[in-house]
């Protein structure tokens, strides 16, 4: 009976999870496109509901509605199932997200003492569904999309990795939770400074974000990985990529802002509440730069994450290291 | 394809591309055919035609004046060269080009730059897109053409292509605040541009995408028969304002502006180095704007005489009839006019054969020989390059494939 009842439970905050997770991608992108309209002298969309915020649901139905198309040449089941991996890998790392501090039942979904390793393996596990669709597409734009993205993924994977040793060994955790509550005094900001930004480039690279959006690099390779996807496929690759965008704030704001500690002793505010401050705050930074930078070049990004972030996470990892040895 | 795939299987480490004929960094209609190792370009092949329209065969069955109206449809970004040039070359035809009324000239003057500005904004604009900065410079630049757009629609009566030019002068006179209009437009637009500059130009991510790729030397540029903004990036200063000076341009202070590593970001950088010219030249136009002067020709034999004198005089009458009916004719031989578009020398070869209709007008376009000059620019390059040179070299392809 009890197992049950905990299986039952688990399903019930993984379908939640799951939808706000979904909702509150939608809220973002009618952000984006508001910011990004306000950013070109435009005022973004506002024709659908007041103030165009019913834009996103308009997206999505319209996604729905239109015809689903296989090319003839595509391989069909892995061209149906890349979205899909793609789509679940971008959700998954929001499992061991700690929303509010422990105890409470809705503060995460899962508590595991190796948290950050469970984040970095399903984030690795993202590459799959884009090397897959644009093979799978037999699409020579969508075969050089995947190949960029995949060497890009894997190289920027170990900065990211790389930097967050820093904060595991200044934690001396790598549960998610003992993370933030670590931060209750300090933000990891100030510490691990250089860590932080090499975390935020290489997860900006994740994302395959402005100025790493070489994967799609709609300019050169059409689309990239997802030319030949059409109708909701398509569009689960155009929610995977905002969720990464999305999950790339989420977990900065865990490692290096504080997560769900409050800001200037401000403890009446939640803090889930407090934890979605810094979330939107950091994807403004998102848009900004999106922006802002040109695209990087195949060569020259590949050049930045193996010969400047690497080496300054390194360095970083180092510092940490002898700190923590000496004086913690 | 057949011969794609053949080639494929010969050298199996390489790939054969095609960026177009419809892509979205092609600017219109423009094939390349690229084979690559990996992401590096070795071959490059442009193949232009895919937008042929015939104008110059359509000029042929036009009146002298008519035939204006498809020129401006030739380089749809810079329409008011290429109509300046032609009417200027018909002018040349008809011997009147010293007659041409002071107004006339420094409105063609002002025009002429203004629209040089909102080509270079529409260049610099999607070039940042292509380089892959979604956000702001296409939005930016297009603002700020918004604004030339708008007086060139109170002039003229269209935004795009406008026909505003008649052998002889200007089609109608002058909107009673166009200098305002302009005056207001050259009070913001500095700052506009320089912020434009600020965002696109010395970003580290442009610098280290733009500089010293895509090289084209000065002897290449030549062989290529290269001209205008692309020529000048490698050390030249030909300008066909400063050669061979058309309306009065030698009376105008302004520089030249020459970079010497014909690379991608010199050929931005000098797109804005040449939108400071232009706004100082159209600066000094408007201050010798005569506005009392006529804006046409006082010839009856070639310009329409004013309606309510038709309404009274036979002479008129008749002058009218046969201007509308029949055009003029124009004495027979043949001339050569180049003016600086916005993409280079865009030259104008018009006989006639004293008929009311041009024989045969030639178009030298500069993008046409831009456009060749690609596998230069892209060989040895890596494929995010492609895009990077052709958005810099800036070509037109109304104005390639005519």
């Amino acid at each position: 009976m009890d197992i049950w009842m905990t299986l039952l439970m688990l399903v019930v905050k993984a379908l939640v999870l799951a939808i706000s997770v979904t909702l509150a991608v939608a809220v973002f992108l009618l952000f984006m496109r508001k910011v990004l309209g306000y950013f070109a002298y435009r005022v973004g969309p506002v024709k659908v509901g007041p103030w165009g915020v019913l834009q996103p649901i308009a997206d999505v139905i319209k996604m729905l509605f239109k015809e689903d198309i296989i090319p003839v040449q595509a391989d069909p089941l892995i061209y149906r199932l890349s979205p899909i991996i793609a789509f679940f890998c971008a959700l998954g790392v929001w499992v061991v997200i700690p929303w509010a501090p422990r105890g409470s039942f809705w503060s995460s979904m899962s508590d595991p003492n190796a948290g950050v390793l469970v984040m970095l393996a399903i984030a690795a596990m993202g590459v799959y569904g884009v090397a897959l669709g644009g093979w799978a597409s037999q699409n020579k734009y969508g075969l050089l999309g995947s190949m960029r993205a995949t060497a890009q993924m894997i190289s920027y994977e170990l900065a990211m990795a790389a930097s967050l040793l820093g904060v595991i060994l200044w934690t001396g955790s790598v549960s998610m939770f003992d993370i933030v509550d670590k931060q209750r005094e300090v933000i990891n900001l100030f510490p691990q400074f250089l860590g932080f930004l090499v975390f935020y480039t290489a997860s900006l690279a994740e994302a395959a974000w402005t100025p790493f959006d070489l994967p799609e690099g709609e300019t050169e390779l059409v689309g990239g990985y997802h030319t030949d996807y059409g109708g909701m496929r398509f569009g689960l690759f155009y929610l995977t990529e905002l969720t990464h965008a999305v999950n790339s704030a989420v977990l900065t704001t865990t490692f290096y802002l504080g997560g769900y500690n409050p800001w200037f002793g401000l403890t009446m505010i939640p803090g889930f509440v407090w934890f979605l401050i810094k979330v939107a705050l950091l994807v403004f930074v998102l848009y900004w730069i999106k922006c802002t930078f040109p695209r990087f070049r195949y060569d020259r990004l590949m050049v930045f994450g193996w010969k400047v972030l690497l080496p300054v996470a390194a360095l970083n990892l180092v510092g940490t290291a002898i700190y923590v040895a000496l004086w913690a | 394809m057949a011969e794609d795939l053949h080639l494929e299987e010969q050298r199996p480490e390489r790939m054969t591309l095609s960026i177009g004929p419809h892509h979205p960094a092609t600017h219109g209609v423009l094939r390349v055919k690229l084979e690559l190792e990996g992401e590096t370009v070795i071959k490059a092949e442009p193949e232009t035609g895919f937008l042929h329209t015939g104008i110059e065969k359509t000029a042929e069955h036009l009146t002298w004046n008519q035939a204006t109206t498809v020129m401006d449809r030739m380089d749809y970004l810079a329409p008011i060269s290429n109509n300046t040039g032609y009417v200027m070359a018909v002018e040349k035809l008809l011997g009147i080009e010293d007659r041409i009324p002071e107004k006339a000239r420094v409105t063609r003057v002002i025009l002429l730059e203004l629209n040089r500005i909102a080509s270079h904004l529409v260049g610099l604009g999607t070039g940042g897109l292509d380089y892959g900065n979604i956000g702001t410079p296409i939005f930016w630049a297009f603002e700020l053409r918004d604004r030339i757009l708008d007086i060139f629609e109170h002039t003229t009566g269209q935004r795009m292509n406008p026909s505003y030019m008649r052998v002889g002068g200007l089609a109608y006179d002058l909107p009673h605040n166009f200098k305002e209009m302009v005056e207001d437009f050259l009070k913001i637009a500095p700052s506009r541009i320089q912020e434009l500059k600020d965002v696109m130009l010395n970003n580290p991510i442009f610098v280290d995408r733009a500089k010293g790729v895509s090289v084209i030397t000065y002897e290449q540029a030549l062989r290529y028969g290269l001209t205008g903004r692309n020529l000048r990036v490698t050390g030249s200063d030909y300008d066909v304002r400063k050669y061979y000076p058309y309306l009065g341009y030698e009376n105008y202070d302004f520089d030249v502006p020459v970079y010497t590593d014909g690379d991608s970001w010199s050929r931005t950088a000098i797109t804005f180095d040449e939108m400071f010219e232009s706004l100082k030249i159209v600066r000094q136009a408007l201050d010798n704007l005569p506005w009392d002067d006529r804006h046409i020709i006082d010839d009856r034999k070639l310009v329409l005489p004013p309606k309510q004198e038709v309404k009274h005089s036979m002479e008129a009458l008749i002058h009218h009839f046969k201007l509308v009916q029949h055009g003029f004719d124009v004495p027979a031989g043949e001339v050569y006019q180049a003016i600086e578009s916005p993409r280079g020398e865009i030259g104008f070869y018009v006989v006639s054969d004293g008929g009311n209709k041009p024989m045969r007008v030639r178009v030298r376009p500069p993008s046409f020989y831009a456009v060749y000059s690609l596998p230069v620019l892209l060989e040895g390059y890596m494929l995010s390059d492609v895009v990077g040179a052709i958005a810099t070299i800036d070509p037109i392809f109304g104005e390639v494939d005519r």
